[in-house]
Parts: structure tokens; C-alpha cells; sequence
């Protein structure tokens, strides 16, 4: 037992003396909390449109200010005809072009037409589709409350929203959760990865293998200062979005915890994995960064929902930790569930960390014959 | 010495408040094979480190091959090879490979890089396996190729550091005869060791103690003045002055 | 220039040499963009609803059953209280709670208008405002379509609904991985790029053979070039596999030039590589430029406007964005296969790319130091 804290201890001073390491790991956290948090957003700020206004009477010249007053669209171009809008569209100042059709007034109040076009530019989906919804509400709310100076009748049926957990429609909700899931595994697998390699790559493995210390001790004692980490770095990051962001905690912060500190193992049972499948540092950070980023950026449903994803992603995203973590996350922070409601993900989280570490001693096994 | 081929006056390298080289002044001739002994963390790399132009030196002048190692680095290189004990070669590049590397780099044309590499593994009875992986081949046999990629393009010295580590006695003596045949060739060596019987193959040694040139002398010379039946005697009595030799 | 050959090609012979890398350069990305881009979406589709109707009338009915009838809705419960509907929600079990209050009909009949309570899951503030805009609209087309009758049956003026046509250039059914295959590749080129030239500059350092560089007379704008070239080569050679990929898995479409594109994927690789090589230069474990490594390509992704419009960032955020390399590639790609735009439509981020390139580059071989 001695020579094991021994053995961690000698491995936690190597850590603390790279001290520009461990900058960046806590760093990396906290930047990306506040790029989510500040800097990242769906919302439509001042995007650039254009109007081209085939007729110029009173209606449409109101129209139009009443969209460029709205605060979401500035004038980026003013194509002359709908030949030139192609080119505009191009130089990719302008997410869409409005199009009054020739005497559009005239038309609209002796047929009751209105001749009015939206081409948006569909290269940016998301994007498309709230410029698409904001111009068409603020033209139709114009049109409409001009023709109910009439003898009009009141909309028979108004949809009212209440955003429910997240009024404000803040995005910390699903990043905060995200980023804790993606940073973690990431981190973990890395520096597990990295530092049982090195002692591969540089002989170094050998001469501890001879050693008093057991295999198993070797691994634990690379691996616990990683943990405790690890750990720290969680409550950075739940302390940064608390302080910051006001996001609370409903559900028991213990829990919360525990349950990090069992992903945070499969984190590290996973890098052990990894190491012993290279041979070198760099095929262990390529692995482990290059196989975790994006699958758990993507795919781990933080940011694309999975319900909506093509069927088959069920069964893609189920063989992915991160993805179950995600909801255990995000139901004891948001929801404020307990252990009744993440049972299931949470025996997941436990199952692969088991898998892991069964595969990496029969490959350890495998390799001492 | 009027035709030294390295001078160096007063050279002092400092780490910090630690002083690695403290004024060390001697001269290396044409042609000599220069032996630079010293125990470990005596400052003996350090001292090749700034002759290669890879380090600059605290205070204190030093020129190889008529250049200054502090402005006109980029000369002596140009001028010059160099062998370390650890890694001359690229371990994931085959022998062929490393050869024409070195050779390219030091403006060699190809036929004659084929040339010369034909000779060089005739010199190293290599036959037919000069496409294989340096990490494949033994210690021995990987620095006798270092060293003669590193005087591959007849460079006017050659410095050495600890080329010899790791092999047996044998093997040394015939790296060895590699050296005597680049100096033959009027290529200066300047080679450190910690080995103290390789003291014995140099035309001069020079010995460090702690930074400093506590003796530099040709072998016989030093087993005259010190009235020692070999360099490593020598040695002996200046690094451990208090221990006692029966002579 | 002979010596830069010579040392390009020590380079490639020792990347090829190692298999794992090759595979996981090339094979690794490809595998990763065929698996993932048809994932990213935000398309909605069968979002759960679960109806409480106070009112039980047949216009709420109507609504009902419009709403399950839509390729985006599906109505998966009754609940019989605004508790029960509440529960569902928290239980996981819907998305939207959609109420009707006793008196809906007959508020609309009488003219005074109903309100239709909807409640979203708002989460994913995102999914959430998508789910809100397509209820709005189905909604608002059938208040539309109900006021048409009653003015028509009321014997009034025709007040015709204001229908608004909406159509979508380049991407005409808004289909997500048009929009994510450019940004998926440059992401992985990214990533690639960034690790594969530092890790390997820096391992040079750490076994040493980087002294019997700086001893010879190889210049050091030679060696910082040799260390570039072979990964910006890899570099637009993954992107083309890239995009071929995008061609024949997804139809994705190629409207611009290829030389444009490439101008633009040459000059963002050496902007990305002089920046790892002048990272590297201040690392002395791989270990270390890991991290480092790590921490810029988050960042440089994270604000490229790989999933959210880079317009959307605050001015602040926009104007450090400018030296992003990751957004202007991002953002010349999308419009270069999607739209044809060509080189005077990028040229903001040309001109962008090439100061970043210029300025990395200068940083690696300035820093690069031949002599401790």
C-alpha cells in the first residue's frame, strides 16, 4: 500500500510540475462554457435581406419599414431586378430577398391579392427557416391588421406559447450539460490514453511491470490522479455556470456528482482501453480525439435532438455513453429527477465502464503472454 | 597554434546560477583527433552543443573552422558533422533513406550520393539490406553508419559525443579504425567520451573536471606528468585527488 | 530548394510508414462524415403531443386531429387534466402540451376569439422554436381558413388571408446535410491538420532528432515548410475524399469552382499549420500541444458556425471571429458548393485567410529556434 501512494504521489507531482497543462485544463472548460453561453445562439440578430419592391407604393414602402424597423433585419443590397438576385445571394451578404410584385397596393385592396414573394437562401436551414418565420409574421401582422380596419373579423383562434423549463429560451440549458459530457469523456480518454503510452513508448512500462507494484496497481495509480481532476474540473464548471449563468442544480447535488464521478471512470476506463490497443502517444491522441470529438459533439443529442434523427441513430447513439449521460444530466439539473428516473441510463454508463476495463485486462493479458 | 582549427579562449556557459563551462580555453589542430574526456556532468556536451552552433555561449570567444560561434553559426554547419549517442539516425527511415537525406542536405549531387553510399556500405559489409529500418539494425552497427553519414560529405570536423556508449570493447576498437580513417583523410575529430582506454587512440586529450580543463596533454604526455601507467590513472588522480595509487 | 525536396521527402516516406495514422487520416474521417452528417438535423418530425381538451367540442377535435395529421405532429395522448398533461411532460413522454380551455368553441363562434394554450418543451431552445413556429403556422392557416368562411357566410367583404409564398434557393427542401457535410469536413480537416503537424514537430523535439537538424545548414524556413507541406497536401486530399463523399452518399451539389475552393482550402491549411507549428515551438511534450492543441481547435469550431450562424454572435464575438481561419473555410465552402459562389464573393475571407496565413507562417519559422 505504501509503495502504491508512493507510486500516485510520484504521478501527481509530474502532473503539477506541467503547470501550462494544467492551465489549459481548466481553461478549456471554462471557454467553452462562456462560448456557449455568450457567444453561441440561434437567435436572428440584424440579419441582411433584401427587398426588391416592383411597385413602391404607400403599402409596400410601409411594409418594408415595418421590417427593417423590427430590429431583426438590416438592408444588405438592393438588387434591381430578380435577375441580379442570384449574384446577390452569392456574396453571401443576404439571407433572403422579399419580392413586391408590380402594383401590389392596387392589387391587395381591389382583389384582395397579395402578390408578395419570400426566396430565402436555403444553403443555412436554420437560419432560413427563422428569417422565413419572422419576415412572414411581420408582413402578414401588417396586412392583416390593414384589411381588419374593415369590417374584419377577429382571428378566430390564437396560439399563445409558454416555453416550459426555459422561458428566456437560453441555450445554457442544453450546452451546460453538453459541455460537462463532451469535456469529461474527452479529457479523460485523452490523459489516460496519453500518459499509460508514454511509459510504453519510452521502455518506461517494462521497468515498472518488474516491479513490486501488480499491473493493476500500476494502472490505478496513472489513473487516480486523473480522477480526483477530473473531478475538480466538474465543480468548476457547475461553480462557473451557477455564478454566471444562474443555472441551478434542482435535483441533489449528490447525486449529480456520483453520477459524474461514474462517468468520469468510464472516461478513464475508456483511455485505458485505447492504450492498449497503440503503441505510440500520437495514435493514442488521434484515437482518442479524433474517435470522441465529433460522435460526442454530434451525436451525443445536446445539440441535435435524437428523436429527430433518422431511425437508425437510435441504435447508433444507444453504444455511446455520452449520449445517456447527457439525460442523466440534464434530468437532475433541469428537471430535478432523482435516481427512480436515470436508473437505466445510469446502469448503461456503469455497463460500459465494466466492458472497458474487462477488455482492456484480457488485452493486457493477452500481451504478457 | 597557427593552424588550429578550433580556438576557444575564456569560454564560460552558465544555466542559471549553475556554470557548466567555466573559461575554458584550448586549441584543436588540423587533422588532430582531439579526445575532450570527462566524467558525467563534467560540461562536456555542453561545450560541443556551442561548438555546433546549437547553443550560445555565456561570455568568452570560440571559432571553428574560422568562424565565430556566435554570428557566423549557420557557416560552421556547413562546415561540419556531428554524431550524438542517441539519436543520429531516423529509426523509421531506412538506411538508403537516411543516407540520401544527409547527403541531399549537404548538396551533394545524387550520382555521387550513390557513389559514396555504394563505399560506405562496402566499408560496413552491409550487403543487400540497406533498405531495412535503422530500428531494425544492432546498437553497434547503427553508430558506425551515424558516424559515417555524419562524415559523409567530408565535412572539415567532425565532432562526436559519446559515440561509443552501450558496446562491447570489440565493437569500439573497430569504430575506431572508422575514426582513424576520417582523419587519414584530413577530417578533424573531435570526440567526448567518458570511456577513458579510447583516451589512448586520441593525438591530444583534454580532461574536465567540474566545468573546467584540469589537464590537456597528448596520452603519453599525461602518463609522464602524472606518473600514471594509463589516461584513466590520470583521470583518477585529478578527479579524486585524495585517493591513493601505490605507483 | 533541393534540400526542401530532400527533406519533403523524408518526410512522406515516414508518414506512410505508419499505418495506424494513414488509417486514421483518411479512413477515420470518411467513416465519421458517412455516420454523422445524416444526424445533424434540427428538421423536426413526429413531435409528441399529448391534447387536454376541456372543451371536447368539434372544433378543438379538429384542431386535434389536424395537428396528428401533420408530418411534424403526432398526437400520442389524451390526458384528462392539465396535472395528468403536466406529468406526461416531466415523465419524458411528450414534447408539447396542447390545451383547449372549456369555452373554446363557443368563444369562436361568438367572435371573440379563443386562445389555444401551448406549452413546449423548451430545453432545446432551438427545437423548441421550431416546433412553435410550424403550431403557429398550421395554427394561423386554419384561423385564416376558418375567418375566410365566417366572412363568407356573414355575407361581409371579402377579407382574403394574406398568403405568402416562400421559396428556398440552393437548398430548395431545406435539406440539413447540405448545410453540415462542408462543416463536418472542415472540422475534421481541422482537427487533423492541427494535431498531426504539431505532434509530430514536437516529437521530433522530444526523441531529439531535432538536433541533428538544427546542426546541419537546412535553413529554417526550409524545415518549417517541410513540416507543412506533406499535411497541407494530406489536407486537400481529405477534403476532396470529403468531397466526393458528399457527392455520391449524399447528392450533395457543387456549384462553384474547384479552384476557388481549393484557393480558399490552401490557403486556410497553411494559416492552420503555421499555427500549430508556432504552437509547437512552445511545447516540449506532445502531451502538452495535446492540450494546447485541444483548446484552440474548441474554440475555432465551436465559433465557426458549424451548427449556428456565425451572424448570430454578439459584435464582439464576430470581430474575434475574423481570425478564425475555421470560420471563413466554413463559410467559403457552404457558399462555394452550394451557391457557385466565386472568388469575388469571397473575398473578404480570402483576403482574411491569407493574413492568417501570412502571419502563422512567419510566427513558426521566427520562433522556430536552430540554437538554444
Amino acid at each position: 500500500m505504501k509503495r502504491f501512494l508512493g507510486f500516485v504521489r510520484k504521478e501527481f507531482i509530474h502532473i503539477f510540475r506541467d503547470y501550462r497543462t494544467l492551465v489549459i485544463l481548466f481553461g478549456i472548460p471554462a471557454t467553452q462554457i462562456i462560448i456557449f453561453g455568450y457567444v453561441v445562439s440561434n437567435d436572428l440578430k440584424s440579419a441582411g435581406i433584401a427587398i426588391l419592391d416592383q411597385s413602391r407604393d404607400e403599402i409596400t414602402v410601409a411594409v418594408s419599414s415595418a421590417i427593417t424597423a423590427s430590429g431583426f433585419f438590416h438592408i444588405a443590397a438592393e438588387p434591381r431586378s430578380e435577375a441580379e438576385i442570384d449574384a446577390v445571394f452569392r456574396k453571401g451578404d443576404i439571407k433572403a430577398v422579399i419580392i413586391f410584385g408590380n402594383g401590389f397596393g392596387k392589387r391587395l385592396l381591389t382583389e384582395g391579392v397579395a402578390d408578395v414573394a419570400i426566396i430565402a437562401d436555403g444553403s443555412e436551414p436554420n437560419v432560413a427557416n427563422l428569417v422565413n418565420g419572422y419576415t412572414t409574421a411581420i408582413i402578414n401582422g401588417y396586412l392583416t391588421g390593414l384589411m381588419q380596419n374593415g369590417p374584419g373579423v377577429k382571428m378566430p383562434v390564437v396560439p399563445e406559447v409558454k416555453m416550459l423549463y426555459n422561458p428566456e429560451l437560453r441555450s445554457h440549458f442544453m450546452f451546460v450539460p453538453g459541455v460537462i459530457t463532451l469535456i469529461l469523456i474527452l479529457v479523460c480518454a485523452l490523459m489516460t490514453s496519453v500518459t499509460i503510452t508514454r511509459e510504453k513508448e519510452s521502455g518506461t512500462m517494462e521497468v515498472l511491470l518488474v516491479s513490486p507494484l501488480r499491473p493493476v496497481q500500476i494502472i490505478l495509480g496513472k489513473v487516480a490522479p486523473y480522477f480526483i481532476l477530473s473531478f475538480v474540473n466538474v465543480i468548476v464548471i457547475l461553480l462557473l455556470s451557477y455564478f454566471v449563468f444562474r443555472l441551478p442544480v434542482k435535483g441533489s447535488m449528490v447525486l449529480l456528482l456520483a453520477e459524474c464521478m461514474l462517468y468520469i471512470l468510464m472516461g478513464l476506463s475508456l483511455g485505458i482501453f485505447i492504450s492498449t490497443t497503440v503503441a505510440t502517444m500520437q495514435q493514442a491522441i488521434f484515437i482518442s480525439f479524433l474517435g470522441l470529438l465529433l460522435p460526442s459533439l454530434l451525436l451525443s443529442g445536446f445539440i441535435f435532438p435524437i428523436e429527430y434523427m433518422p431511425g437508425i441513430y437510435d441504435y447508433i447513439s444507444f453504444i455511446l455513453p455520452p449520449r445517456w449521460f447527457v439525460v442523466i444530466i440534464k434530468s437532475i439539473m433541469i428537471k430535478g429527477s432523482g435516481l427512480g428516473d436515470i436508473w437505466r441510463e445510469t446502469l448503461f454508463i456503469l455497463a460500459a465502464t465494466i466492458l472497458f476495463i474487462g477488455l482492456s485486462i484480457r488485452k493486457f493479458k493477452n500481451r504478457l503472454e | 597554434m597557427t593552424d588550429s582549427i578550433i580556438q576557444v579562449r575564456d569560454l564560460v556557459k552558465k544555466f542559471g546560477s549553475f556554470t557548466a563551462n567555466d573559461h575554458l580555453t584550448f586549441d584543436v589542430g588540423q587533422g588532430e583527433i582531439f579526445g575532450f574526456l570527462g566524467a558525467n556532468g563534467a560540461g562536456k556536451t555542453t561545450t560541443i552543443r556551442i561548438l555546433c552552433g546549437l547553443s550560445v555561449p555565456t561570455s568568452g570567444e570560440a571559432s571553428v573552422a574560422g568562424f565565430s560561434v556566435y554570428r557566423q553559426s549557420e557557416q560552421i554547419k556547413r562546415n561540419i558533422g556531428y554524431m550524438c549517442q542517441k539519436f543520429s539516425l531516423y529509426d523509421d527511415l531506412t538506411v538508403r533513406e537516411n543516407i540520401l537525406l544527409y547527403g541531399g542536405i549537404y548538396g551533394i549531387r545524387r550520382p555521387e550520393i550513390r557513389l559514396r553510399t555504394e563505399a560506405l556500405l562496402e566499408r560496413l559489409s552491409f550487403r543487400g539490406s540497406a533498405d531495412i529500418l535503422i530500428d531494425r539494425l544492432p546498437l553497434g552497427l547503427k553508430q558506425k553508419l551515424a558516424f559515417l553519414v555524419a562524415v559523409f560529405h567530408n565535412p572539415k570536423i567532425v565532432f562526436l559525443d559519446e559515440p561509443t556508449g552501450g558496446v562491447d570493447p570489440v565493437t569500439r576498437r573497430s569504430f575506431w579504425e572508422l575514426i582513424y580513417e576520417a582523419a587519414a583523410k584530413g577530417i578533424t575529430v573531435f570526440v567526448t567520451t567518458h570511456y577513458m582506454d579510447e583516451a589512448e587512440y586520441c593525438d591530444r586529450v583534454s580532461i574536465m573536471s567540474n566545468g573546467r580543463i584540469v589537464a590537456l596533454d597528448s596520452p603519453a604526455g599525461l602518463r609522464t606528468t602524472w606518473k600514471a601507467s594509463s589516461v584513466d590513472e590520470v583521470f583518477v588522480r585529478i578527479a579524486r585527488p585524495g585517493i591513493n595509487f601505490s605507483l | 530548394m533541393r534540400t526542401l525536396l530532400y527533406l519533403l521527402r523524408k518526410e512522406f516516406s515516414q508518414i506512410v510508414r505508419n499505418r495506424l495514422i494513414v488509417r486514421a487520416i483518411f479512413i477515420l474521417p470518411l467513416l465519421q462524415m458517412l455516420v454523422l452528417v445524416p444526424a445533424v438535423t434540427f428538421e423536426i418530425k413526429d413531435v409528441r403531443i399529448t391534447i387536454s381538451d376541456g372543451d371536447l367540442s368539434q372544433s378543438s377535435r379538429q384542431i386535434a386531429s389536424m395537428l396528428d395529421g401533420s408530418e411534424f405532429f403526432t398526437v400520442t395522448g389524451y390526458a384528462a387534466s392539465a396535472n395528468e398533461a403536466a406529468a406526461s411532460m416531466s415523465k419524458g413522454e411528450c414534447d408539447v402540451i396542447v390545451s383547449f380551455l372549456p369555452g373554446f368553441e363557443k368563444n369562436i363562434i361568438t367572435g371573440t376569439g379563443s386562445v389555444m394554450q401551448v406549452t413546449v418543451n423548451a430545453i432545446n431552445a432551438v427545437s423548441a422554436q421550431l416546433t412553435w413556429a410550424y403550431i403557429n403556422a398550421i395554427i394561423r392557416d386554419y384561423s385564416m381558413a376558418m375567418a375566410d368562411e365566417a366572412q363568407v357566410v356573414a355575407g361581409q367583404t371579402f377579407s382574403p388571408p394574406v398568403k405568402i409564398s416562400t421559396r428556398y434557393w440552393y437548398n430548395s427542401s431545406l435539406d440539413y446535410k447540405y448545410y453540415m457535410l462542408p462543416g463536418v469536413l472542415v472540422i475534421l480537416v481541422t482537427a487533423i491538420g492541427f494535431l498531426l503537424s504539431g505532434l509530430n514537430m514536437v516529437r521530433e523535439k522530444e526523441t531529439g532528432t531535432i538536433e541533428q537538424m538544427n546542426v546541419t545548414p537546412v535553413r529554417k524556413y526550409q524545415f518549417i515548410m517541410s513540416k507543412m507541406i506533406p499535411f497541407l497536401i494530406i489536407g486537400l486530399i481529405e477534403l476532396s475524399l470529403g468531397l466526393i463523399i458528399g457527392r455520391i452518399a449524399f447528392g450533395i451539389p457543387f456549384e462553384g469552382s474547384l479552384f476557388t475552393m481549393f484557393l480558399g482550402a490552401t490557403l486556410f491549411l497553411a494559416g492552420l499549420l503555421g499555427l500549430a507549428l508556432f504552437i509547437s515551438s512552445f511545447s516540449d511534450t506532445q502531451q502538452q500541444y495535446m492540450f494546447i492543441a485541444f483548446f484552440f481547435t474548441m474554440i475555432f469550431i465551436l465559433m465557426s458556425g458549424i451548427f449556428t450562424p456565425a451572424e448570430s454572435m454578439p459584435a464582439w464575438a464576430q470581430n474575434l471571429n475574423i481570425a478564425n481561419p475555421v470560420a471563413h473555410l466554413m463559410k467559403i465552402n457552404r457558399m462555394v458548393m452550394l451557391k457557385g459562389s466565386d472568388i469575388s464573393d469571397i473575398t473578404p475571407e480570402l483576403k482574411a485567410l491569407t493574413v492568417i496565413a501570412l502571419l502563422f507562417t512567419l510566427l513558426a519559422v521566427l520562433s522556430y529556434r536552430k540554437r538554444a
